[in-house]
């Protein structure tokens, strides 16, 4: 019910991507983010889904992997694809009873499911192929001007780090509960909506109530280790750009730049 | 005879004191805690344990007394962060004091705290890592070591901090037999090898046994001292405070009161096993069956 690979979960590695400094992969992603929200044309379509085959390959992911990401958000993807197909006016193309199928809601459809698609694969790529750790010391780097500004870089980076740190911790106990109470006849997955909901009453109260636990116990370990608000940290692993990372840059600016000329000037 | 590392003094700790739920924890607590020892803290629940282990590094300070670290006290506020470093702490459960999602990068924490260079960093995770046999392991998700691992993490995380003093508080309560071994070889080596000094708390009988020296807690009170077989002499008194004795104590108290020639001082099963394969031989037990 919640195994697998599961949303921000860091799979170690040592392939091209894993070795980007942390800070490119952040501003690469937001890059290629942003120009699938800017494409419009098949063009840019095809631009970018190079980008992401090459960006899969440079990771070493799997296509396995690459399913496992997505099925979380399947039933996302297929909902919109639905909408769009049957909800779009415009020519018909076929007829399913009452509700008709159009040749625009079959474009629409299928370019709302693949940027969805890609945006899903780009952000997961990032925390597939980033440690948290690395992942926060890139947005405390990239945050550190605006600490000017009264932003509390760093802090925000700790929170980060730490919620990352106990998604699995917590799924692990969230199927214990389960187990605990489907051993003494609870049944979660059958009935009705209300009666389902009502059903995660019993797993979401001890989940609650050990999480509070656990942040209680955490920050005395945090303190037992000398961690201080606002104290000058220092960092095991120094962020340093190389030559890939400019290459990687500069790549996903080329697309940015070609998703946008394709969409004004094409 | 003896180097005092940890001097603790008329301490007493009051939880909330002159408010609703104002508990004794603890009361008129003395003693020292000898450079390079292995201390165990026993007794039973509630009887403070873990009220006193967390006045060693400054987490709780006392209501009334002093504690003091190589002459530092615990109350002057100027020290705080010199005694944690010089005492480093372990805590019950595993999964509630890890921070990081890689185990390198785990205990790399506390030296990153001190705001250490990133090369002296890296030598103190390395030696950490090594000192408790988790090398190989560096770059792997803490989330999937074994409970053993996990605690044995926590403690590199705590030698990272280059700690001359390493206090745990029931590390072992929540592992497996195997993870209990694991985490008192790992602590035994420490403490003989690199003459670290560590504090114990434990509620299994077994473990006090390996200290040097234990110390009895009840209701708040320290109510016997000394080493282990000292200790585990008095079945009286420990049994009128809630406490077992170890299996193997146990067993050939019980031979002794039943008339068998068994000696005193008899803690584990080493002990009692060679007693009674020599019993067995005076008395021709053996050739007779
Ligand atoms: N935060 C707290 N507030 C109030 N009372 C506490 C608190 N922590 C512990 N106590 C009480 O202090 C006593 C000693 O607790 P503790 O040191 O945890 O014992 P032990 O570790 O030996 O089980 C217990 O009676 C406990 O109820
Ligand atoms: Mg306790």
């Amino acid at each position: 019910m919640l195994s697998g690979i599961t949303l921000g979960q860091y799979v170690p590695g040592r392939s091209f991507i894993h070795r980007l400094d942390p800070r490119t992969k952040i501003l690469a992603c937001a890059m290629l983010i942003l120009a699938v929200l800017v494409c419009n044309r098949p063009a840019g379509y095809a631009i970018l889904t190079l980008g992401t085959l090459l960006a899969l390959g440079g990771a070493g992911t799997s296509p396995r992997l690459v399913m496992s990401v997505l099925r979380p958000f399947w039933i996302i993807l297929t909902l919109t694809l639905v909408l769009q197909l049957f909800f779009t006016p415009g020519l018909a193309l076929f007829a399913l009873g009452p509700l008709h199928v159009t040749r625009e809601g079959l474009v629409l459809g299928g370019q709302i499911l693949w940027r969805l698609t890609l945006l899903i694969i780009f952000s997961s790529l990032l925390t597939l192929t980033t440690s948290p750790l690395m992942l926060t010391a890139a947005l405390e780097s990239l945050l550190k001007p605006l600490k000017r500004l009264g932003v509390p870089a760093f802090d925000l980076a700790m929170m980060m780090t730490i919620a990352l740190r106990f998604i699995p911790t917590l799924l692990q106990e969230a199927q214990q509960i389960i187990k605990a109470q489907q051993s003494r006849g609870a049944v979660f997955s059958r009935g009705g909506l209300t009666r389902r909901v009502r059903g995660l009453v019993p797993l979401l109260v001890p989940l609650f109530a050990g999480a509070f636990r656990r942040a209680e116990e955490l920050a005395t370990a945090m303190e037992i280790r000398c961690y201080r608000v606002g104290a000058n940290r220092t960092r095991m692993h120094q962020l340093r750009y190389s030559r890939r990372d400019y290459i990687v840059l500069v790549g996903a600016g080329a697309v940015l730049a070609a998703t946008f000329a394709l969409r004004w000037w094409g | 005879m003896c180097k005092a590392q940890i001097s603790i003094r008329g301490l007493t700790h009051i939880y909330h004191p002159g408010r609703p739920g104002e508990r004794i924890a603890l009361q008129d607590i003395n003693g020292d805690i000898c450079q390079g020892e292995l201390l165990a803290i026993i007794g039973p629940n509630g009887s403070g344990k873990s009220t006193l282990a967390r006045h060693f590094n400054a987490l709780l300070l006392p209501t009334r007394g002093t504690v003091t670290v190589d002459g530092l006290s615990t109350t002057d506020p100027a020290n705080r962060w010199e005694i944690r470093c010089r005492v480093g702490m372990v805590l019950q459960n595993p999964d509630n004091q890890l921070v990081a999602s890689v185990v390198e990068e785990d205990v790399a924490f506390g030296p990153e705290n001190l705001g250490l260079p990133p090369e002296e960093v890296r030598r103190r995770v390395d030696r950490a890592l090594a000192l408790v046999g988790l090398g190989e392991q560096r770059l792997r998700p803490p989330h999937l070591l074994s409970g053993g691992q996990k605690q044995r993490l926590a403690i590199a995380g705590a030698l990272a901090m280059k700690p001359s003093c390493l206090v745990l508080d029931e590390p072992t309560a929540m592992l497996d037999p195997a993870g209990r071994r694991e985490v008192l070889q790992t602590l035994l080596g420490l403490n003989r090898e690199e003459g670290l000094t560590v504090v114990l708390v434990t509620h299994f009988m077994e473990e006090a046994v390996l200290a040097d020296r234990v110390w009895v807690l009840s209701g708040g009170r320290l109510v016997l001292e000394g080493t282990p077989a000292q200790v585990f002499s008095q079945r009286e008194g420990m049994q009128k405070i809630g406490l077992a004795l170890p299996g193997p104590a146990e067993l050939a108290w019980r031979l002794r009161s039943s008339g068998w020639p068994v000696p005193d001082g008899i803690l584990t099963l080493d002990d009692l096993v060679a007693c009674l394969a020599g019993l067995l031989s005076e008395t021709g037990w053996g050739r007779r069956q």
